[in-house]
C-alpha cells in the first residue's frame, strides 16, 4: 500500500471515537569525513506509522499513540489495536480537544494524491567530486579538512477522522566544514544550510577557511572578562534556537520558565529589550520553508496530539523588543488566555534598518576593538530562572583592532542568558540564511543578523583549540 | 549470572534468511568484509504533569543494516522490507555507496580480528520486562509520586517521566560471528518544582534515581528506595529555596557519585574515546587532550584514581555481550595509579593504532545507524578501606559537599569544564552545615582530578549514568553507567551562577 492507501485503511480499520494517522516517509545521504579522507557514509530509507487512537470516556478522552516502522498491510490491523488498547487503558488526556475541521487547516497545500519524494547518494554527484578536490588541494597547502554533509527528505501524510487529508515533504540539507592546521592549534569553520545541494560552492567554503586559517597564524592570549563582541549569525542563531525552545507557553504559565511573570501569569506583553528586534516564524519563509499545518506524534509540553492539522501563521515571538506570543497548544491557549500560537518550523530574526543593516565586514570594519566570533558550542543551562547558558567558543575568536583582524585568540566559556544578552545588544546586522553549529538537528532553517554586545561575558579562558 | 530470556517474537522473525542473502551478495560482489545487523527497538514514553498525563506514546523500531569495506572503504545501506530480496539489495546499495565514496576515501580501512562466536546468545539480567506491564499501572504508580508531592504544600509542579527500552539486536558477520541479544533498561525520574509567587523565584529539585538496567522492578523497591527519596524532597527544595547564596572562591569539594558519574563521563569517559583522541570528531564532538603519544605517560590524575572502562557490569547501561561488530564485551583499565593506560576501541581504530584487538565499543543506535564507537561504562574505583562520606566530609575545614547532577557543560578538548548540582551544602570544621545555592565548580580536567586526595570505600559507590548520551553525525544516542565513590578534592574554583549572569 502506498502512503496514502495505508492511511486511509487505517482510519477505516479503526473502532475508536476518533482517529489521528501519520505516515512518515523518509530517506537521507550522509558523508563524513576527517583529516582529508572519508569515514563515514550512508543512505537510509524509513517509514514510521503513527496511530493515535482517541477513545471517550466519563471523565474525558484518552489517547493511546503508537508509533512503529515497517509497518505492513499485514501487520497494520495490529498497531491499530495496540493504539486503541492504549487509550483504553490511559488516564484522560488534559490536553483534549475536537479534532481540527477542514475549515480550521490550511486550505492551498501539496496535492494528497503525488508519491513521497526522496533522496539519495546522488544528492552528492556534484559535491563530492569538488570535495575530493578540496581534500587534495588541502593535503597540498598543509591543512586538515573534517565535516559533514546530509540531505533528509521526509514526507508526511495526515489523516484524521475529522476529514483531514494533508501532506507536506520537508527537505533539509547541512554541509559543515572545519579547517585545521597539521597540528590542530589553528581551526576555523564554515557551514551551510540547504535544501538540496545545488547552491553549495565548496571553492568558496574552502576559500573561506584558507582565509581564517591564515587570520590565525597570530596569536594573542586574553584573560577572562566582559568583551565587545560580534556574534556572527550562526552564534546567534544557536542562542536564539534556545531561547526559542524554551518559550513554551505552559511553562511560562506555570510560573517555572524565564518568561514567567512574578505573581502568576506570562511576560507576553512586556518589553524584554529597548533594541527593536523581532524575532518571527513564518511556515512560507523563501528558502526556510516548513510545514503550514501542526505535525504531533505526540503530546509534550508544547505540542498535542489533538492539534493536528491546525493550520500555522506567521508569528511574532519577539515584536520590535517586545514578548508578543509563545508556543502555545490549544490548550495552553485556553489556560493562558493568549492566541493560538504553536510552534513553527523556522525562525528568523530582524532589526528595524529599512536598509537591512550592515554586512558583517561593515560590523567588522566598525570596530575600535573587539572579538569577533565563529560559533558556540556546548551550549547547556545554568539557571532557567534568567535562561542563564554556558558554552564554549569555538573555531576561531579573532581580535578585531581599529576596523582590522588582528589575530586568533584562545577560547574562552562563556555564561549569558540570551534573554538578557537582547537588552544589550548593540548593533544587529543584516539578517540572512545561516547554519547554526550546535543545534542544526533540531532547527537548521534560520535567518539571523550578526549582533554586537558590548559587554559579552567570556567567564573563564579554555585552552582547546 | 542470571540472565533473561529473549523475547520469542524476536528469533521468530527471518533474521539467519535475511543475513545469508545479505553476506551473500556482498560476498559476491568483491567486499572483503561484511556485516548484517537486524534490531527491533521498543520505546515507551511516559509523561506526567502535575498528575495528569502529558504523553504515553510507544515507538517501535525494527530493520536491518548492511555494512561493509569494499576495496578498503566503508559502504553502509539500510532497509526495512524484511525479505531476503529486500536484505540483497540493501547489500548492493552499501557496495554501491562504497564505490562512490571511494572517491574521496584516502585511508584503507582495516577491521582488528576477532575470535568467530558462532551462534551465541546473550540478554541483560532482569526481572519484570516493562512492556509486559499494564499502562494503567504505569500512570497510577506515576500518579501516586506526583500526588504525594503534589500534596505538600512547599510543592508547586512535579513532572514525572518513565522512559523504557526494550532492545534486540542480531547480528551476522562474513567471518561466521552470530549474535542474538536483548538488552532492557529503564529511566524513572521525578522532578519537584517550587515557585514563590510574590517574588517569582522558582527553582527544582530531582530524584537521583540512576537510570539503569533493570526491569519494571526498579520501580517498585529493587535497587532504589522510591519512598524515603519521595518524602525528602518537599523539605530539601525548600531548604534550597531559602538557602544563602554561595560565595565565589575556591573550595574543597566532597562529590556524591550522584554528581561525579557526570564529570567523569564529560572528563574521562570522552576523553579516552580513541577516535576521538586521534581526531575523527574533530568537527563535531571535538578532540582530546589525551592524545596516543602520551599514552602510559599522560598524568591524568592524583594516584588514588583508578579508572576502568567496561562492557560487563551488572546492571550497566553500557554492558552486553558483543558489540555491534561482533566483538565479545570487556573490563580494561583506562586510568591507573593516576596515568593514562588506556582507550575504548572499536575494531578499525583498534587495527589503525597497534593494538591486536578491539574491547568492544561499537554501537549503532538504531536498524538505519551506522556503528560508531561508544562508551563502555567508564567507572572510578573505590578505596579498598571502608572509607565513608563522612569521613571525607570530616577531612575538609571550609568547603562544599555535592550532590545529585544538573547543567554540565566541557570544552572541545576536554580541558575546561563547568557543573551544578541539585543541592550544595557548606562544609565548616568538618561538618554539614546547611545548603547553599547559585554554585557551580569549575575546573581543568587534569588540575581536577590531580587534586583528588581521596576516594571513599565501597560503601559510597553508586552506579548512575545517562540515558541519552549523544555522539556522532548524523547523531545518535547511547546509554551508558558510571561507577564512583564519594570523593574528596582539594581548592575547587566554585562560581556564583548569579554573579555570572549580573553585571
Amino acid at each position: 500500500m502506498t502512503p496514502q492507501e495505508t492511511v486511509e485503511r487505517a482510519l477505516t480499520l479503526s473502532r475508536a471515537d476518533n482517529c489521528v494517522v501519520l505516515a512518515d516517509e523518509s530517506s537521507t545521504a550522509n558523508l563524513r569525513w576527517a583529516g582529508n579522507t572519508l569515514t563515514t557514509n550512508g543512505v537510509t530509507r524509513a517509514r514510521t506509522l503513527t496511530v493515535v487512537a482517541l477513545v471517550n470516556g466519563g471523565s474525558g478522552t484518552s489517547t493511546g499513540v503508537v508509533s512503529r516502522t515497517g509497518v505492513t498491510d499485514e501487520t497494520l490491523e495490529g498497531l491499530i489495536r495496540d493504539a486503541e488498547r492504549a487509550a483504553a487503558e490511559n488516564a484522560p488526556a488534559e490536553d483534549a480537544g475536537p479534532l481540527i475541521a477542514p475549515e480550521q487547516a490550511p486550505t492551498e497545500i501539496a496535492s494528497w494524491d503525488e508519491p513521497p519524494s526522496e533522496t539519495g547518494i546522488g544528492v552528492f554527484d556534484d559535491f563530492a567530486p569538488a570535495l575530493g578536490k578540496a581534500f587534495a588541494r588541502s593535503e597540498a597547502k598543509e591543512r586538515k579538512l573534517f565535516g559533514f554533509a546530509e540531505h533528509t527528505m521526509v514526507s508526511t501524510y495526515l489523516g484524521t477522522s475529522s476529514g483531514l487529508r494533508l501532506r507536506h515533504d520537508q527537505p533539509s540539507g547541512t554541509v559543515e566544514v572545519n579547517g585545521k592546521s597539521p597540528d590542530f592549534s589553528r581551526s576555523a569553520w564554515v557551514g551551510q544550510a540547504t535544501r538540496d545541494f545545488t547552491d553549495i560552492d565548496v571553492d568558496r567554503l574552502d576559500d573561506e577557511l584558507a582565509t581564517r586559517l591564515e587570520w590565525a597564524t597570530h596569536r594573542v592570549e586574553l584573560p577572562a572578562g566582559r568583551y565587545e563582541t560580534i556574534l556572527p549569525p550562526s552564534a546567534v542563531a544557536d542562542l536564539m534556537i534556545y531561547l526559542y525552545a524554551s518559550a513554551g507557553a505552559r511553562g511560562a504559565h506555570d510560573g517555572r520558565t524565564v518568561f514567567s511573570k512574578a505573581g502568576g501569569g506570562t511576560r507576553v506583553g512586556e518589553t524584554l529589550t529597548d533594541v527593536p528586534l523581532t524575532l518571527r516564524s513564518d511556515p512560507g519563509a523563501p528558502g526556510l520553508e516548513c510545514p503550514s499545518f501542526e505535525v504531533a506524534h505526540a503530546s509534550g509540553s508544547a505540542s498535542s496530539v489533538f492539534d493536528n492539522g491546525l493550520a500555522l501563521r506567521p508569528t511574532e515571538w519577539i515584536a520590535e523588543g517586545k514578548l508578543a506570543a509563545l508556543q502555545q497548544t490549544r490548550h495552553s491557549a485556553r489556560l493562558t488566555g493568549l492566541p493560538v500560537t504553536p510552534g513553527i518550523g523556522n525562525l528568523v530574526m530582524e532589526g528595524d534598518d529599512p536598509r537591512g543593516g550592515p554586512s558583517l565586514d561593515d560590523m567588522v570594519t566598525g570596530t575600535e576593538r573587539g572579538l569577533l566570533l565563529t560559533c558556540l558550542w556546548y551550549i547547556r543551562p545554568v539557571d532557567p530562572q534568567t535562561l542563564l547558558l554556558t558554552g564554549l567558543t569555538r573555531d576561531g575568536v579573532y581580535l578585531v583592532e581599529d576596523g582590522k583582524i588582528a589575530g586568533a585568540v584562545n577560547n574562552f566559556r562563556f555564561n549569558e542568558s540570551p534573554v538578557d544578552m537582547l537588552g544589550r545588544v548593540t548593533e544587529a546586522g543584516r539578517t540572512g540564511k545561516t547554519l547554526p553549529r550546535e543545534f542544526s538537528e533540531g532547527l537548521s532553517r534560520v535567518a539571523m543578523p550578526a549582533l554586537r554586545v558590548g559587554d559579552f561575558n567570556m567567564s573563564t579562558v579554555s585552552q582547546a583549540s | 549470572m542470571g540472565m533473561s530470556e529473549i523475547d520469542p517474537a524476536f528469533p521468530a522473525l527471518p533474521l539467519r534468511r535475511l543475513a545469508d542473502a545479505a553476506l551473500g551478495r556482498a560476498r559476491t560482489l568483491g567486499a572483503e568484509h561484511a556485516d548484517f545487523r537486524l534490531e527491533r527497538i521498543r520505546n515507551q514514553h511516559i509523561r506526567l504533569r502535575d498528575g495528569s498525563v502529558e504523553q504515553a506514546s510507544d515507538v517501535e523500531d525494527v530493520g536491518f543494516a548492511v555494512r561493509v569495506v569494499h576495496e578498503g572503504t566503508w559502504g553502509f545501506a539500510a532497509g526495512i522490507d524484511l525479505t531476503p530480496d529486500a536484505a540483497s539489495r540493501i547489500a548492493e546499495q552499501a557496495v554501491e555507496v562504497a564505490k562512490v565514496a571511494s572517491a574521496v576515501n584516502r585511508e584503507r580501512i582495516e577491521l582488528a580480528d576477532e575470535p568467530v562466536h558462532d551462534d551465541v546468545t546473550w540478554a541483560s539480567p532482569y526481572d519484570i520486562d516493562p512492556f509486559t506491564v499494564p499502562l494503567a499501572d504505569k500512570t497510577e504508580l506515576l500518579g501516586d509520586w506526583s500526588r504525594r508531592l503534589l500534596g505538600d504544600e512547599r510543592i508547586d509542579h512535579v513532572d514525572a517521566t518513565l522512559m523504557q527500552v526494550l532492545e534486540n539486536k542480531f547480528y551476522a558477520d562474513t567471518a561466521g560471528t552470530v549474535t542474538t541479544q536483548q538488552r532492557v533498561r529503564v529511566y524513572p525520574v521525578v522532578n519537584a518544582v517550587r515557585v514563590d509567587s510574590q517574588t517569582g523565584k522558582f527553582d527544582t529539585m530531582r530524584t537521583l534515581a540512576p537510570p539503569t538496567g533493570r526491569g519494571y522492578e526498579y520501580l517498585t523497591g529493587a535497587g532504589w528506595d522510591w519512598d524515603t527519596e519521595l518524602e525528602s524532597i518537599p523539605e530539601l527544595l525548600a531548604e534550597k529555596m531559602a538557602a544563602p547564596s554561595v560565595e565565589p572562591g575556591s573550595y574543597d569539594l566532597v562529590i556524591e557519585p550522584s554528581n561525579l558519574w557526570l564529570t567523569i563521563h564529560e572528563s574521562v569517559g570522552h576523553a579516552t574515546e580513541l577516535d576521538r583522541a586521534l581526531g575523527y570528531e574533530a568537527a563535531f564532538a571535538g578532540t582530546s587532550f589525551a592524545t596516543p603519544d602520551k599514552l602510559g605517560t599522560l598524568p591524568y590524575g592524583s594516584a588514588v584514581m583508578n579508572v576502568t572502562g567496561d562492557r560487563t557490569a551488572r546492571h550497566g547501561l553500557a554492558s552486553i555481550g558483543y558489540d555491534d561488530e561482533g566483538v565479545a564485551a570487556q573490563r580494561w583499565d583506562l586510568i591507573r595509579g593516576g596515568t593514562l593506560v588506556g582507550y575504548q576501541l572499536d575494531r578499525r581504530v583498534a587495527a589503525m593504532n597497534g593494538w591486536d584487538r578491539s574491547n568492544g565499543c561499537a554501537y549503532a543506535d538504531s536498524p538505519a545507524t551506522m556503528p560508531v564507537q561508544r562508551m563502555a561504562n567508564v567507572s572510578l574505583q573505590p578505596s579498598p578501606h571502608e572509607i565513608s562520606a563522612a569521613d571525607l566530609i570530616s577531612r575538609v575545614d571550609n568547603g562544599i559537599y555535592v550532590v545529585g547532577d544538573n547543567s554540565w557543560s566541557i570544552d572541545m578538548q576536554r580541558y575546561n569544564f563547568q557543573f551544578t548540582a541539585q543541592r550544595f551544602y557548606a562544609i565548616r570544621g568538618g561538618e554539614l552545615a546547611g545548603q547553599v545555592r547559585d554554585a557551580a565548580y569549575q575546573a581543568t580536567t587534569t588540575d581536577f582530578w590531580s587534586s583528588m586526595e581521596a576516594v571513599g570505600g565501597p560503601s559510597t559507590y553508586v552506579l548512575g549514568g545517562a540515558f541519552n548520551c549523544g555522539k556522532g553525525q548524523p547523531g545518535q544516542v547511547a546509554a551508558v553507567s558510571h561507577g564512583c565513590p564519594t570523593s574528596l578534592f582539594r581548592d575547587v574554583r566554585v562560581l556564583n551562577t548569579v554573579q555570572e549572569a549580573g553585571r
